[in-house]
């Protein structure tokens, strides 16, 4: 038998029925959308860290093809080019680079040839740059010129212009997508509360009819959605962040690859998800609430 | 036409040439004017599709006229904009024609709701609602939910809900509609009694036999439009 009634100990129970078979639906929902959200945010901070440090890489050196004239080895024009460089301002660092490297570089034209001392291949020089005040192609030309050597400069300017358009690319590409996963989020919600104001109907009118002002009641739902938003944001933003710290240990330090490095504290980006998807929820809930309570 | 009704002192609704239709359909009341006095108890009465829900609807503001002038409390209502109307209706308690029960709420939590709504702390009203339950028979059943009570304990609540605010004026459509006789009488009584401690009722009813024995005045409606009608049987009042 159930024990009797005790008015003292009764606590309100909440207008909406706790259960509501269309929350499950729209909690998995919004979680997916909030997965996707935060992994498109973490592979635009893993781009965006990638694309500047290869500018960054870029931006700091230059290349010098020194080709050797009249009777003077390649290693010797190598050799005076690096000593000419290195007293240019705007230069850290100048160093002619071994023969092997540039025997590289020219292999893959010429296959495996027994003696390549023979050609006159030419020769590399590293430049390391200033960061703050780098030395341009044209002085380090200029310098080359000066010195009587026959070379080429290249301070990777065309890389570095495709490399920021790509990275700038991915942004905004990566922004439209965030901003239609929001959007399509608040799509949801919206029609959750559609669904959920008719499925409880009954309790809109009878708060409506018996005094309840029109916030009121919108804030019910608005209370609702944004509580089911935030749980769904904290398990979506959960599994991207666990996805993330599995490729990062997978991947050791360089993350999913070279070309997406994720650090640890990139994780954390995944933390304001839950209270946006909430705020979203709770506007689009609000929204849709007012204009349907209006029309009662 | 109606002739003018004339405002008195203690007039708590009137209504002035009060014309209503729903959306573009046919009017379902026409040209009607009236004036009650507070405290008053009123019968509505007349055939199905009279217009006697419209009437109540128009009083407890789940609709507006199409034409005329409605006056609640001193109040004209077309005047006012749609954030007063919830002040208003907190005055109004509303016995529903399908009685419009939360059944996700015990019958407690349903009686207390409009307190809820109106911004009282459960400590202020925690007996009330106990008591009032009590009152109208279901103090054994406060902590049950609305699909496992009978017919006449849900109309109990329903009334039990409507007037546990103290509303000014209580309307009640068909109340007696799905009980037996008995249970109809001892729901008319409960009216009887609000109505001596000073609730203005409205009871919009088929049930001419009650009608006939309550000595009631009669608001009588036909085809949408208020029409005499005399008193028939006795004037007894019943259980009295």
């Amino acid at each position: 038998m159930s024990e009797p009634f005790d008015p003292s100990r009764w606590r309100p129970a909440s207008f909406l029925p706790d259960e509501d078979a269309r929350d499950p639906a729209l909690l998995f929902v919004v979680a997916v959308l909030c997965f996707l959200a935060c992994l498109t945010g973490l592979g635009v901070i893993a781009g965006t860290r990638a694309a500047n440090g290869w500018a960054s890489q870029l931006t700091g050196e230059a290349t010098v093809i020194v080709r050797a004239r009249g009777g003077e080895t390649p290693d010797a024009a190598a050799a005076r080019a690096a000593e000419a460089l290195a007293a240019v301002p705007g230069v850290t660092e100048a160093r002619a680079l071994e023969k092997e490297k540039a025997y590289a570089l020219i292999k893959p034209w010429l296959g495996d040839v027994a003696d390549l001392d023979d050609l006159p291949v030419p020769r590399l020089v590293a430049v390391g740059l200033d960061d703050k005040k780098p030395a341009t192609a044209a002085t380090l030309g200029a310098a080359l010129k000066g010195h009587g050597l026959d070379a080429v400069v290249d301070d990777h300017s065309v890389w570095i212009k495709d490399i920021r358009h790509a990275a700038g690319v991915v942004s905004w590409t990566a922004a439209t997508l965030l901003l239609l996963i929001a959007g399509a989020a608040a799509a949801v919600v919206a029609y959750a509360t559609r669904a959920g104001l008719a499925a409880r109907r009954d309790v809109v009118e009878v708060l409506h009819l018996t005094g309840a002002e029109d916030a009121q009641i919108a804030n019910l739902f608005e209370l609702r959605f944004a509580r089911v938003a935030a749980l769904a944001g904290a398990a979506g933003a959960a599994a991207a962040a666990l996805l993330g710290a599995v490729l990062r240990l997978i991947g050791g330090g360089q993350g999913i690859t070279p070309a997406l490095p994720i650090a640890w504290i990139d994780l954390l980006a995944v933390l304001p998800c839950p209270l946006l998807a909430a705020l979203v929820a709770a506007v689009a809930a609000r929204v849709t609430a007012r204009r349907l309570i209006q029309k009662l | 036409m109606t002739p003018p009704v004339e405002p008195s002192a203690d007039e708590i609704l009137r209504f002035a040439g009060v014309s209503m239709r729903y959306g573009r359909g046919p009017e379902v009341l026409s040209d009607v004017s009236l004036s009650l006095p507070r405290g008053s108890f009123h019968f509505v009465t007349g055939p199905s599709g009279a217009g006697k829900s419209s009437l109540l609807k128009l009083i407890y503001l789940a609709a507006r006229p199409s034409s005329g002038q409605v006056r609640l409390f001193g109040e004209d209502i077309d005047a006012m904009a749609a954030r007063d109307l919830p002040r208003i209706r907190r005055r109004i308690g509303v016995v529903f024609q399908d009685l419009l029960l939360l059944d996700h709420l015990s019958a407690f939590d349903n009686t207390a709701l409009p307190l809820r709504i109106a911004g009282h702390k459960p400590a202020e009203y925690r007996n009330d609602v106990a008591e009032l339950l009590t009152w109208v028979g279901l103090g054994q059943r406060m902590n049950a939910l609305p699909p496992t009570l009978a017919g006449g304990e849900k109309q109990r609540l329903a009334i039990a809900r409507a007037v546990v605010n103290r509303p000014e004026i209580l309307l009640a459509d068909e109340p007696t509609g799905n009980v037996d006789h008995e249970m109809a009488l001892r729901i008319y009584r409960l009216f009887v009694e609000l109505n001596r401690l000073g609730t203005t009722v409205i009871i919009a009813t088929h049930d001419q036999d009650l009608v006939a024995r309550s000595a009631r005045p009669v608001l009588h409606l036909d085809k949408g439009r208020l029409r005499p009608m005399p008193p028939q049987g006795p004037l007894a009042e019943p259980g009295e």
